[in-house]
């Protein structure tokens, strides 16, 4: 903050200079505000990309391994409920709405707004998460969490499994049921590290409700409000492609 | 060599400027909690050569075990660990970061002409993330090391090996972040921060070559950063997306990891030719020669260095048509780098060359890179990669890039922008030396290795046949040379910290902006933001230049 102060006695000739008060969230090495939001906002689209980078991996080992082992990934995503998954899909969107007016809210500097749609998205956040945690709860108790306790039950004896029943499901062979591990590998790891972006969004949003109030974010500065709002976009765009290639494009397919 | 273009203020009256970066704050906090993009240069610089002389110490061990056949100095275990950690230390402390954290976080916004780069917050974050990645990979070498070899191959970095894979997996995880916040940091700077008439075929090639080297950051690492996720995730709780029993498929691994680390190859290389084009450019006195050649044959080999990374895996069970387009793509990322070669030297032809030792530095670059390029020609060649692989060609060929390219490099950086960064020059002769030895020593190291493959002397191996012995006392012999190449600049260059002459603000008189202003330069750079009025490499501008401050000053 002190090289802020320097440049205040260094002359300057340069036209964007000079002429009027610069707002106190400039900063010094920027030549104006609007340099200084662009540059922002740049950056936040470029960090996406990085994000899409790396959510591609996980999609791309999708992808493969559906191709291979098809028969499995169908018997497998039978297991997923889709009632929750549809729900969390409405949380997850309207909470992106509830962002976006929270943006509009900051732009167009009304605090009380803003706090509300942040509560909001915050409360559409722990939601989502709640409703996570009862499907991975679900998924521990019928051991299809991969790893040492893995069975294969619900695949060998559909006859045994509520799911697989009621998808019409037939026994799998044991070589392509042992293959749903892969499945529920990829499931873990696809929706875990979406989990774990929307924990951070919601401890960065937390952060930010306390911010808002202090009036942070409605005197004109709202880079931060609009960033945040492209990661959390972001990330409810990731579910939207989950949704439909871990929960729903095999629905009823038979094997 | 008498002939030099240095040319200093009179020693007797000059004086660093009191007001510059350095002197503009005092006490550990203000270094620690700096925004300012040459401080945190500086940070990095130090740090980085830490690591470099612990990745060196452990290349040294190697060098000792492997000059007798017998593995009498270390455990075979003991050596895999050691020259995994080389590796690992070597390649995501070093490497990747050396010239664009240090040179290019110091100059890039110099040369646009910026005050800082776009995001301090975000370049001191990813100096912090670097750090503690880097304080993590030596807790994990200190408390039983990892063997898995830098490139941490599945099934064996998953299931076989017992040693520290997670914590240096998020050791190289945590790094990774550090550097797409730099390359990240460097594409918003190049495209919002440059000055009034720094067109994008104005900048300076060092500047082209960074934005070749960010893309490649930012696209690259996070898919790096995903196959290790996947990597502790099946070492932890078991999932199988590489596990061969449960399905997976051990080359998918393979495929992410070199998605990234062949593309890191490039990362690591083209910041240093950024290096070269300005050196050559100054010690010859000449623009580059194809400007846009060389500009655009950076973004080239960043655009097809995407493309390749199937050629690290000829021999691991990818299809024979896969062997085929990836060969054939593989010769492709040749062609940019010879348009760089060819260009250099035809920007020496008829130049007025001088030979300090940034510029000797630099002609060490050249050759030992285009050795390094060209075998990488053979090793692409499906018939002769499949008896090359695995081998001490493969060793030579990527030390020939990366050390005899890369390091050459960096030290050709860090002598030409010395003055620049500390205001006083390093002693000119022993840094001679210093390059000659560097370039001798490096030749005894790893041109026997290049034999000793072709003998089929298999890498990664404690112990050899005794036949190949005598080669290997050459390669060790030769890396105790480099090790005293390595070691003069450290010494001459904190000497001359206290001692070196008064650089004033343009020893060599080089043509960029970072040499218009004065060194060691303010914190906010320049006094008045300056205006891109001329060419980049534009003798005759600053010839007026000068003539002009003569008129004015008499």
């Amino acid at each position: 903050m002190s090289d802020s102060t320097a440049i205040a006695h260094s002359p300057h000739d340069a036209p964007e200079h000079g002429h009027e008060e610069h707002p106190a969230y400039l900063r010094h090495h920027f030549e104006n505000v609007e340099q200084q939001a662009d540059a922002a906002g740049f950056a936040m689209w470029l960090f996406l990309l990085t994000e899409v980078m790396f959510f591609g991996g996980l999609f791309t080992a999708y992808l493969i391994y559906r191709n291979w082992y098809y028969p499995a990934f169908v018997a497998a995503s039978h297991q997923l409920d889709i009632f929750w998954g549809t729900l969390n899909t409405l949380l997850l969107i309207s909470s992106s709405f509830t962002m976006a007016m929270g943006v509009w809210c900051a732009e167009t500097r009304k605090k009380q707004g803003l706090v509300l749609c942040l509560v909001l998205t915050f409360i559409l956040g722990i939601g989502f998460l709640g409703i996570k945690t009862i499907e991975y709860k679900e998924k521990i108790e019928k051991h299809h969490v991969p790893g040492f306790h893995y069975s294969l039950n619900s695949f060998l004896n559909p006859d045994t499994d509520e799911a697989a029943v009621k998808a019409g499901d037939k026994p799998l062979p044991l070589d392509m049921a042992r293959h749903t591990e892969v499945y529920f590998s990829l499931y873990f790891a696809m929706t875990g590290m979406h989990a774990l972006h929307m924990i951070i969004g919601i401890a960065i949003l937390g952060f930010m409700i306390f911010r808002a109030q202090a009036g942070a974010y409605t005197a004109g500065h709202v880079t931060f409000v609009e960033n945040f709002g492209l990661y959390w976009h972001f990330v409810d765009i990731v579910w939207i492609f989950l949704f439909p290639l871990l929960y729903l494009i095999s629905r009823h397919a038979n094997t | 060599m008498s002939a030099t273009i240095v040319s200093l203020p009179d020693q007797s009256t000059a004086r660093i400027p009191k007001v510059n970066f350095l002197t503009k704050e005092n006490g550990l906090l203000s270094w620690l909690l700096t925004g300012d993009h040459k401080r945190i240069a500086v940070l990095y610089l130090i740090s980085l050569t830490f690591f470099f002389f612990i990745g060196g110490a452990l290349a040294g061990l190697i060098r000792l075990e492997l000059l007798t056949p017998q593995t009498d100095l270390m455990a075979t275990d003991t050596y895999n660990k050691v020259f995994t950690m080389h590796g690992v230390i070597m390649v995501f402390f070093f490497l990747v970061p050396s010239v664009p954290a240090t040179l290019g976080n110091f100059l890039i916004p110099l040369m646009l002409g910026a005050k800082d780069l776009a995001l301090p917050k975000v370049n001191l974050l990813s100096w912090y993330l670097y750090v503690a990645g880097g304080i993590l990979a030596i807790y994990t070498m200190a408390t039983g090391g990892v063997d898995t070899g830098w490139t941490f191959t599945t099934p064996l970095s998953t299931h076989y090996v017992n040693t520290n894979v997670l914590t240096t997996g998020l050791a190289v995880f945590i790094a990774g972040f550090s550097s797409i916040f730099t390359g990240l940091n460097f594409i918003v700077t190049i495209h919002k921060m440059r000055c009034p008439g720094m067109t994008w075929f104005r900048m300076p090639l060092f500047v082209w070559a960074h934005y070749a080297a960010s893309i490649l950051m930012v696209l690259g690492t996070p898919v790096v950063a995903i196959a290790i996720v996947l990597v502790a995730l099946e070492r932890t709780i078991g999932i199988g997306v590489f596990d061969p029993t449960k399905g997976g498929d051990p080359l998918l691994f393979q495929h992410l990891f070199w998605f990234y680390s062949h593309p890191a190859v490039y990362i690591m290389i083209l910041p240093g030719m950024g290096v070269i084009s300005e050196t050559i450019s100054t010690f010859s006195r000449k623009r580059v020669f194809g400007y846009t050649a060389v500009a655009f044959s950076s973004v080239a080999i960043a655009v097809f260095g995407f493309f390749v990374w199937a050629h690290h895996m000829f021999i691991m069970g990818i299809s024979n048509y896969a062997v085929l387009v990836f060969s054939l793509l593989t010769m492709l990322v040749a062609v940019p780098s010879a348009i760089k070669i060819f260009n250099w030297t035809f920007t020496l032809y008829k130049g007025s060359i001088t030979f300090e030792t940034p510029m000797l530095y630099t002609f060490g670059f050249m050759g030992l890179f285009t050795i390094g390029g060209l075998t990488g020609v053979f090793l692409g060649t499906s018939g002769t990669d499949i008896h090359l692989t695995e081998t001490y060609f493969i060793v030579a060929h990527f030390h020939f890039v990366m050390v005899g390219g890369m390091l050459m490099a960096f030290l050709a950086g860090i002598h030409f922008w010395w003055p620049k960064m500390t205001g006083r020059m390093y002693p000119e002769k022993i840094s001679q030396l210093a390059a000659v030895v560097t370039f001798i020593g490096f030749n005894f190291t790893f041109f026997p290795q290049f034999i000793l493959g072709t003998l089929g002397m298999p890498r990664r191996y404690a112990s050899y046949p005794p036949e190949f012995q005598v080669l290997n006392v050459f390669s060790t012999a030769g890396a105790t040379i480099l090790g005293v190449g390595y070691l003069l600049p450290i010494l001459y260059l904190t000497w001359s910290l206290k001692y070196g002459e008064i650089a004033g603000n343009n020893p060599w008189q080089a043509t960029g902006l970072e040499w218009q202003t004065q060194s060691p330069p303010l914190t906010e750079n320049f006094l008045v933001t300056p205006i891109m009025d001329h060419e980049a490499y534009d003798y005759e501008w600053l010839e007026n230049q000068k003539e002009k401050e003569v008129a004015s000053v008499g």
